[in-house]
């Protein structure tokens, strides 16, 4: 009875406060129509430009565009899990937008989001996607692979990992301002086999249409193979390093969030089993796969670790 | 002629006041057949139960303290009925998780019991609440005697401020409300601990 959700838009609230987001919005209430209707018309809208197939997309269904983009965690935003809905779109600004790029590479320099959004040749990636606090999604991401863009920069041999961090203003952010005691900017790292293996990604958008804001726009990282918070969004600054940096939530509970965070079934979360996750739109919740489900392609990435001992 | 009309007000009161209760519990599953809640409507059905089960008792644990300080004896009798609603949603909230979340998956909630320590303290705020519930009858009361009765019911003061950390176990992060509902729940308990003391001394 709870999982049989109307299809159309509950909410006439966020369509009235942000008018802009309507044609987002019926592109929701279109359903199926979202998925099988016209990827080519909506790119030229989006101003993707075409958007490729990729065979890195599972075949599974994705989550409706609704829920995609009202159950996120954005802290910056708010702790629940509608906030961002209702607070980043009229927040944060996306353009002007630039990433800096620096550290152990041979041509630090910065990459305009515009200028990304039209040279890139984009993709979309069915991936899916799995919180640590043990529910999944199946996100159709818009993005080009992250080993693209950095080869752009030519790591040195130093670069062992990648740090990233979001934007950091508590003007735009009203989370940073009420969680002060947080050490802001939000921060991720990848080790740079990682960062360079061809399933992690640099998302503009999803459901072929540009990212909303409060799924991490103009551009994040989608990391399949590892729990959601590595993803990190609305990215201003990637840096190449030759130690591994900190991150935001392992800096808050070292003893609960590892810098490598690989989905894993075999090992809990103090505060969830890991062994199973709710499907967003299922009742029933479904067994965890490890490495998400990605293991042939990442497993390697790892051989010869203590996966228990670098969680 | 005025005593039956008196009455009859109070009843309509009572009525009322559990019309009022049974509220949230209404405006949760409307919500939930509805998909007012959201992309994840078992967390979030689970999640106001538990609010609902805290506030309750909270309400409950107030009764006296404020029945005290604002010389209003007549509250006394909305003491047991808060106590039963607070009980009422924790049951809710518990079975929610057993049922909907879990689906029945003894295995796994016995995990989550013996691992997760959220869990851990909410079974036992659970299973503490439960001989206070039983207990609740007038009936029970005298056939426990009013001495025994109060002991037992004691139980509150660990129960309490278990529910609390419960919840605030459960956070990830941001715990300011659930420590709010723990300073709330052990200024209550305070209440109570200061007018024993002031009884003994009274007494003596």
């Amino acid at each position: 009875m709870l999982i049989g959700r109307p299809r159309d838009i509950p909410s006439s609230e966020i369509t009235s406060r942000t008018a802009y987001l309507s044609r987002r919005q019926w592109l929701a209430g279109a359903g199926a129509l979202v998925l099988a209707g016209g990827p080519a018309a909506r790119a030229r809208a989006s101003g993707l430009g075409p958007i490729a197939k990729s065979t890195f997309s599972v075949d599974e269904k994705p989550t409706s565009l609704e829920d995609i983009t009202h159950y996120n965690n954005f802290y910056e935003f708010g702790t629940d899990k509608d906030q961002p809905a209702r607070n980043a779109p009229g927040l944060l600004k996306t353009r002007p937008w630039t990433v800096r790029v620096d550290g152990e590479c041979h041509h630090p320099g910065t990459i305009d989001i515009d200028d990304l959004v039209r040279t890139s040749a984009w993709e979309e990636r069915i991936y899916r996607h799995r919180c640590v606090e043990a529910w999944s999604m199946v996100i159709p991401w818009v993005g080009v692979p992250l080993a693209a863009v950095l080869s752009r920069f030519e790591p040195t041999g130093n670069a062992k990992f990648v740090a990233f961090e979001t934007l950091s203003d508590d003007k735009q952010m009203p989370g940073e301002r009420s969680l002060g005691m947080f050490p802001w900017p939000y921060r991720e790292g990848l080790r740079i086999d990682e960062a360079m293996h061809p399933l992690a990604l640099l998302a503009v958008g999803l459901y072929g249409d540009v990212l909303p804001a409060q799924n991490g726009a103009p551009i994040r990282l989608v990391v399949p193979w590892k729990y959601g918070f590595k993803g990190i969004k609305s990215i201003v600054a990637i840096r190449f390093v030759t130690e591994q940096p900190p991150t935001f939530w392992n800096m808050l509970a070292p003893g609960e969030y590892g810098f490598y965070s690989n989905v894993n079934p075999g090992v809990d979360h103090p505060r969830w089993t890991q062994a199973k996750e709710r499907r967003i739109g299922e009742f029933l919740r479904r067994p965890t796969l490890p490495f998400n489900g990605y293991a042939d392609q990442v497993a390697n990435l790892y051989s010869g670790m203590d996966l228990k001992v670098y969680f | 002629m005025s005593r039956p009309v008196r009455l009859t007000a109070q009843a309509v009161l009572r009525i009322a006041l559990h019309g009022l209760c049974a509220l949230p519990a209404v405006v949760l599953v409307v919500e939930g057949l509805s998909g007012g809640l959201g992309a994840n409507p078992i967390e979030a059905l689970i999640r106001g139960l538990g609010d609902w089960g805290l506030r309750f008792l909270v309400m409950a644990l107030a009764v006296t303290p404020v029945r005290r300080l604002a010389r209003l004896p007549t509250l006394a009798r909305y003491r047991r009925m808060l106590g039963l609603w607070a009980f009422a949603y924790v049951l809710l909230h518990v079975s929610a998780y057993v049922v909907l979340d879990q689906f029945f998956d003894w295995a796994a909630i016995g995990n989550d019991i013996v691992k997760h320590k959220f869990i851990t303290v909410g079974m036992a705020a659970v299973t503490l609440l439960i001989p206070l519930a039983a207990t609740s009858t007038s009936a029970m009361i005298r056939r426990l005697g009013g001495k025994r009765w109060r002991t037992l019911h004691r139980l509150v003061y660990v129960a309490g401020p278990l529910a609390a950390i419960h919840y605030i176990w459960m956070v990830k992060a941001d715990i300011r409300q659930p420590v709010v509902y723990l300073l709330i729940v052990l200024l209550l308990l305070g209440c109570r601990v200061a007018f024993l003391a002031q009884e003994r001394i009274e007494r003596n």
